[in-house]
């Protein structure tokens, strides 16, 4: 299972690459904005992405849509990770096609409960 | 402040139209045009006078004001330059005491997980000599195990001891960020009050010069942005537009067909 976690806040991608590591995902690279992330998901066979909404550059949102746009990559799982807490920014990234959404500060156990819960869904 | 002045300005320029008004309506029941069309150019003076004095006066009202704003000074040395200093500061605190507490914790993980599979290898050995399982040469060798562990626990607590103790020393940041932080809100604040005391300058301009602004163009420029964009933290929760807790993110996505 290969990750891409993709934030501007270097400590909130160390903080989510350690809670994954506690969860059993040891395979984990990281990018600060859609920008760099684009690239590296459409070369890298990456099996999950977990996206930041408010970066410089390309938001977390943008990058959903590039995914869903990209015919290698629009079935690739997408968690967002964020402080945007309004109804209608929830409501346009699950129109974008987010496969789970969590709202920081979050714990490990929610982050564990999304990402079993996609991949529940994914392979079921 | 500048609204007595305004107020004495007009009363003093009414009194003085009064006065003109008046000697041409005198003028006119004599019959003398001409001089009542002097009085109409007389009219038109008083007019241009108050407002250059106005647009005079509020001109230099301005300029004070926006020298007071502390902005056109760009580069070191303004407040509002400080201010991006300040709140970088207080990233680069945040970022370093982050670091460092999952730097300490990362060290400490290993230390209590080694001290954890040997006293469980130690425990199910210690069973055994329970048991009566062992042979003597076993549990010699499980004494000398059991007298390495027990310094090697004494050992490795005190390191993470002393990680604990480096970590409540990482919390620092929140009173030197919380320190900065107020001093930016106070300059906000003083910011802010300027800025109305421009805005009322700006009403007064209006005032004299009969200017009306179509308020609907305001409200479609600030609407434009009406797509959806990235805010940020949502310091006021209990806004209706805003979800509390994961619980309403989950219950919104499940409404929604997740």
């Amino acid at each position: 299972m290969k990750i891409l976690i993709v934030d501007d806040f270097s400590t909130m991608r160390r903080i989510v690459k350690n809670l994954l590591r506690d969860l059993g995902f040891t395979n984990t690279q990281e990018a600060d904005d859609g920008t760099t992330a684009l690239p590296m998901l459409q070369n890298g066979d990456f099996d999950f992405l977990v996206t930041d909404w408010n970066m410089p550059g390309m938001t977390g949102l943008d990058l959903l849509k590039h995914v869903r746009a990209d015919d290698r990559l629009k079935s690739l799982p997408v968690l967002m990770v964020t402080a945007e807490a309004k109804r209608d920014q929830i409501v346009a990234a699950a129109q974008a096609g987010v496969n789970g959404y969590v709202v920081k500060p979050f714990t490990a156990a929610v982050l564990k409960e999304k990402i079993d819960k996609i991949f529940e869904r994914v392979e079921g | 402040m500048g609204d007595i002045s305004l107020k004495a300005a007009n009363s003093k320029v009414g009194s003085e139209i009064r006065v003109l008004a008046e000697n041409m309506l005198l003028q006119l029941e004599q019959g003398d045009i001409s001089k009542a069309v002097a009085l109409v150019n007389n009219l038109n003076e008083v007019r241009d006078r108050t407002l250059y004095n106005e647009i005079g006066r509020l001109t230099r009202a301005l300029h004070e004001a926006i020298k007071n704003l502390n902005v056109d000074s760009v580069g070191a040395g303004s407040d509002i330059e400080n201010t991006t200093d300040k709140l970088a500061y207080v990233l680069e605190m945040t970022d370093k005491s982050a670091n460092r507490t999952m730097d300490l914790v990362d060290a400490g993980m290993p230390l209590a997980s080694d001290i954890h599979d040997r006293a469980k290898t130690l425990s199910e050995q210690w069973q055994r000599f329970l048991n009566k399982e062992l042979t003597p040469a076993e549990f010699r060798a499980l004494s000398k195990e059991v007298n390495e562990f027990l310094g090697e626990s004494a050992d490795k607590s005190r390191q993470i001891q002393g990680h604990f103790s480096e970590i409540v020393l990482a919390q620092d940041f929140q009173d030197l960020t919380g320190q900065v932080i107020h001093k930016v809100t106070a300059l906000i604040k003083d910011v802010e009050d300027r800025l109305v005391s421009l805005v009322l300058m700006a009403g007064q301009v209006d005032e004299i010069t009969g200017i009306k602004h179509d308020l609907n163009d305001i409200a479609e420029t600030s609407d434009e942005g009406a797509n959806i964009r990235a805010e940020g933290p949502q310091i006021n929760k209990s806004s209706d537009d805003v979800v509390n807790s994961q619980d309403d993110v989950d219950d919104l996505l499940s409404s929604l067909g997740f």
